[in-house]
């Protein structure tokens, strides 16, 4: 498990007032020197805990930054113990706010950090967040304070609209990355591309698929046409196919494209300079966009598949043979992200045409409606297995699975390090028996040795809980929903797992018991979710008691009773309860 | 679904064209902006209060059991269990069930509902400014799709309760709380229906939908809208016997072409192009779904934009403009040039002369 950065605080205080230390056989300089070529943040953590001399000279050589929630330390702390940090990385929300579980204005707003950032790192180049709330205010901040800044990466992020974007293209002279991944934000205009100075040139990687704006497509090509280094480029879905082959002519090196909108009447001349332009690109390892990409243009795409790596088609429904042509020229695919319009059949080709998968995930195209009889099934699951006996990390979301199917898939594949199950219908048995998915997941945690996330679904009992506690020994994250018969299951993991960091839990019979079984296993991991089970304010006002390291905060739904505590977030954190919560925020 | 709007290669020169921005207006329009609820009840078996951008054209896996009423919760698989009906009484949720809409800047949707005793299927309205109490009234009232319990539809609808009736019976607490889960009334923010990723509009019957579930993030809404489940093509061919026709619209700048094979009612027809030129129908349509001028409601389509001022027109075979909707589809299709969406005003006095040429031709 990960020291995060309240772990090192924790253990590091009680160092300092230890006994003397003898003298260090080597100078502090030498020890900053070996120290300077550790990068893992995990074996730094374990670096810091050796004695003092070494906790001074790890915090002076770390440059990144890694804080997996942002309330769990303060920039104060931060700052004091970290004096040269160059890299940052920054999580906020909790991850079922991704589902509309969290109210707007929740918190996780990155200014304060900014501002602290703004006094201590100067020299600051990159800044990757992950569900902040970043406003425009911070973007400028961000742009004006740091004259070498370098990369920021915005991933599912809000709060921000053009003007911010704006003040970062106008700013940064030095800007190698803008990657706007999964953004939730939609008043974002188009015009901050048009921002970037006509001398810039050094942008390495720009992703702005997700952003819902029209840019000027000259502006873009103009730019694209000057960095000549870059090897990034996933635009939106407003530029077209032939304004994307522009772009390729532009920058044949390209090892990631995004393309734009594939939907286009095209003249035959046309279609061919398309052709000709991806077949250019030699050395594409990740494709994704192709928003509305027929069978009838695909085939322009042949050409630049042979090597890559990584395809993602979660933004264009295809169907079964389509999709098995496209796979045909892609032999070297590792991972594989499909919507479940290509069906069993077109997983069955993933199968036969992809020996080498050792990622896929399939995403519903019809998630709410429980009559669709389409999608995936067991059945596409099983032939993946089959034919892909490298995988190790899968999200499937179906609406019907058996158990007998996973036992037989975890022994065709081993070594899953990522099991993410989604049955779509709560509470769903095991279709053809009628059982519950209890012995599916069983056999994933005793076969998959390597687990290290987890998500349940389907009808289950806390047989299922047993198992996890009991098998699986390196599980980190676990995701589960409408599931459990009673407090015992969720006990069950919490006395085993012993690497667990995230619990994640939703609409589950788990109560008071339960949660205060877990009290110490709390502080070893990174949070608790837990919504809609039969937590009560009085369970967690105990367990804030009994735990003051420890942020117990509840999120009452509306109109529910004054004794449920229908949203709990308990994580741990060096930095006391949060000052910046929302009213609807109780912290316990 | 998408309809293919690729002619054959050949006549690709002489459209001004079809601009390869369906997405984005898929995307405006599921922003709300322009959208209206429409309701279909009875015309078709649609399951829905089903605006147009909910992704897939509902085909024929429509059946009326979806728009029945349901006491339990979703996907529950094994027959029996009547007793626990009784534990939900549709009219204490009732109440709960109507919640003001709220509208929101992140597009969320409004109704929140834990499913289960979706007896009460509710269309939602986008959150949409300006779209407010109308709305929800529009919807509380009469457009519920119910069947009585039992007879018939007694078979599936138990079959499919059954999964949550094990889960309730395993909840410690009892159905206490989970008639308490299963409808809570929850701020705006939440009621995120599942169509948390789409930002579109309603909920067919056959959907229930439980706050944040299944697990789907905001940004895929775009494939789901693209979901296209009718390639009639061929070896990347458009199938034998595609049918396109140009569909203009007064005051778009430009041109789009469907498939008429692609569809098979009026109503899918209506949904695509809808979804395809919602774009251009920002701020002009009104609260109400109800028909403006009588002609109109002598239609059997409802308009094109429900309550807004345009309805669809066709060019037939001998040049004449007729009303969409008078005569049975293959008949329309085999007589239609094109199509175009004109202005309410200047539709007048084309409804009669489409029944009496019709009348005429048989």
């Amino acid at each position: 498990m990960d020291p995060d950065q309240s772990e090192d605080s924790h253990s590091n205080s009680a160092n300092s007032h230890g006994p003397t230390q003898p003298p260090s056989p080597f100078p502090d300089e030498v020890l900053e020197k070996v120290l300077s070529f550790i990068d893992s943040r995990k074996d730094r953590g374990s670096v810091s805990l050796v004695r003092k001399d070494w906790y001074n000279a790890e915090r002076w050589t770390r440059s990144k930054l890694f804080i997996g929630n942002c309330y769990s330390v303060s920039p104060e702390i931060v700052a004091r113990r970290f004096p040269r940090i160059k890299s940052v990385t920054l999580k906020g929300k909790p991850r079922f706010s991704d589902f509309n579980m969290l109210p707007r204005d929740w918190g996780a707003n990155v200014h304060s950090w900014l501002v602290m950032f703004a006094k201590v790192y100067p020299f600051l180049e990159e800044l990757r967040l992950k569900r902040m709330t970043v406003t425009d205010e911070s973007l400028e901040l961000l742009a004006k304070s740091f004259p070498g800044f370098k990369a920021l990466t915005l991933s599912s992020c809000d709060g921000f609209s053009e003007n911010g974007l704006k003040a970062i293209a106008s700013h940064c002279r030095n800007l190698t990355e803008l990657d706007i991944q999964d953004s939730v934000t939609d008043d974002v205009g188009g015009g901050w591309l048009s921002c970037f100075p006509e001398n810039f040139a050094s942008l390495e990687v720009l992703n702005f698929s997700s952003l819902n704006c029209e840019v000027s497509f000259d502006d873009l090509e103009r730019l694209v046409s000057r960095c000549k280094s870059l090897r990034v480029l996933k635009v939106n879905d407003s530029i077209t196919l032939d304004q994307l082959r522009r772009l390729l002519v532009h920058a044949p090196r390209l090892m990631e494209l995004g393309t734009g909108s594939f939907m286009q009447e095209l003249t035959p001349r046309q279609y061919e300079d398309i052709e000709s332009a991806f077949s250019n690109c030699k050395n594409l390892q990740v494709l994704s966009g192709l928003w509305e990409a027929t069978s009838l243009y695909l085939p322009v795409l042949y050409g630049a598949c042979a090597s890559l790596t990584f395809l993602n088609l979660s933004d264009v429904a295809l169907q079964s043979s389509e999709f098995a042509r496209l796979l045909v020229h892609c032999p070297n695919l590792r991972r594989l992200w499909v919507i479940d319009t290509v069906e069993d059949k077109g997983l069955e080709a993933v199968g036969s045409s992809c020996p080498l998968l050792e990622e896929l995930r399939v995403f519903p195209s019809d998630p709410y409606d429980r009559h669709h009889r389409d999608g995936v099934t067991e059945l596409g699951f099983l032939a993946v297995s089959r034919g892909c006996r490298k995988l190790r990390y899968v999200l499937y979301f179906c609406r019907r699975m058996t158990n007998a199917a996973v036992i037989t898939i975890v022994q065709n594949c081993p070594d899953f390090t990522h099991f993410r199950l989604c049955i779509m219908i709560p509470g769903q048995p095991d279709y053809l028996t009628n059982e519950p998915m209890d012995e599916a997941f069983a056999a994933v945690v005793k076969t998959c040795t390597k687990l290290k996330r987890l998500s349940v679904s389907g009808l289950l009992t806390d047989l299922t809980f047993e198992y996890i506690g009991k098998y699986a020994k390196n599980l980190e994250t676990l995701s589960v929903a409408f599931a459990g018969s009673s407090d015992w299951g969720m006990q069950c993991v919490l006395e085993g797992c012993p690497k667990l960091r995230k619990l994640e839990i939703r609409d589950c019979p788990f109560g008071n018991a339960a949660l205060l079984s877990g009290r110490e296993k709390y502080e070893m991991m990174r949070s608790l979710w837990m919504s809609s089970c039969n937590v009560t304010m009085k369970g967690c006002r105990l367990l804030a008691k009994e735990m003051p390291r420890l942020n117990v905060e509840v999120i009452k739904d509306e109109g529910s009773d004054d004794g449920q505590a229908d949203r709990v977030y308990v994580y741990r954190s060096v930095a006391g309860p949060r000052r910046d919560a929302p009213p609807f925020v109780l912290t316990l | 679904m998408s309809p293919p709007l690729l002619g054959v290669e050949g006549q690709s020169q002489c459209n001004v064209s079809l601009m390869a921005s369906s997405a984005s207006a898929d995307r405006v329009a599921q922003n709300g902006l322009g959208l209206k609820e429409r309701n279909y009840l009875g015309l078709s078996d649609s399951s829905s209060v089903d605006s147009s951008v909910v992704p897939e054209e509902k085909k024929s896996n429509l059946n009326l059991k979806a728009t029945e009423l349901r006491l339990g919760l979703p996907g529950s698989q094994s027959p029996e269990r009547e007793s626990d009906f009784t534990l939900l009484s549709p009219g204490k949720l009732d109440e709960k069930q109507l919640f003001p809409l709220i509208p929101s800047k992140d597009g969320i949707c409004l109704l929140s509902q834990k499913t289960v005793v979706s007896g009460n299927k509710r269309g939602f309205s986008d959150t949409v400014d300006g779209f407010s109490e109308s709305k929800s009234t529009m919807f509380n009232e009469g457009n519920w799709m119910f069947n009585p319990a039992g007879s018939d539809s007694g078979q599936t609808k138990l079959a499919g309760n059954a999964g949550m009736n094990v889960m309730l019976s395993n909840r410690s607490s009892g159905t206490q709380t989970s008639v308490k889960t299963e409808v809570p009334a929850k701020t705006s923010n939440e009621c995120g229906n599942k169509m948390n990723g789409s930002n579109a509009n309603s909920a067919p019957a056959s959907k229930a939908q439980v706050v944040g579930w299944p697990p789907i993030r905001s940004f895929r809404k775009n494939s789901l809208a693209t979901t296209s489940k009718n390639n009639d093509e061929v070896d990347g061919k458009p199938g034998p016997g595609a049918l396109f026709v140009k569909v203009s619209m007064d005051g778009a700048p430009y041109l789009r072409k469907v498939d008429l094979r692609t569809y098979s009612t009026y109503q899918e027809l209506s949904s695509a192009l809808e979804k395809m030129f919602s774009c251009f129908t920002l701020g002009q349509c009104g609260p109400q779904g109800a028909p403006s001028r009588e002609m109109l409601s002598e239609s059997k389509l409802r308009d094109l934009l429900h309550g807004s001022e345009y309805v669809l027109t066709y060019e037939d075979k001998d040049g004449d403009w007729m009303l969409v909707g008078d005569v049975p589809w293959e008949m329309f299709i085999d007589s239609c040039k094109r199509l175009k969406i004109m202005k309410g005003s200047d539709a007048i006095g084309l409804a009669p002369r489409a029944v009496e040429k019709s009348k005429n031709r048989n």
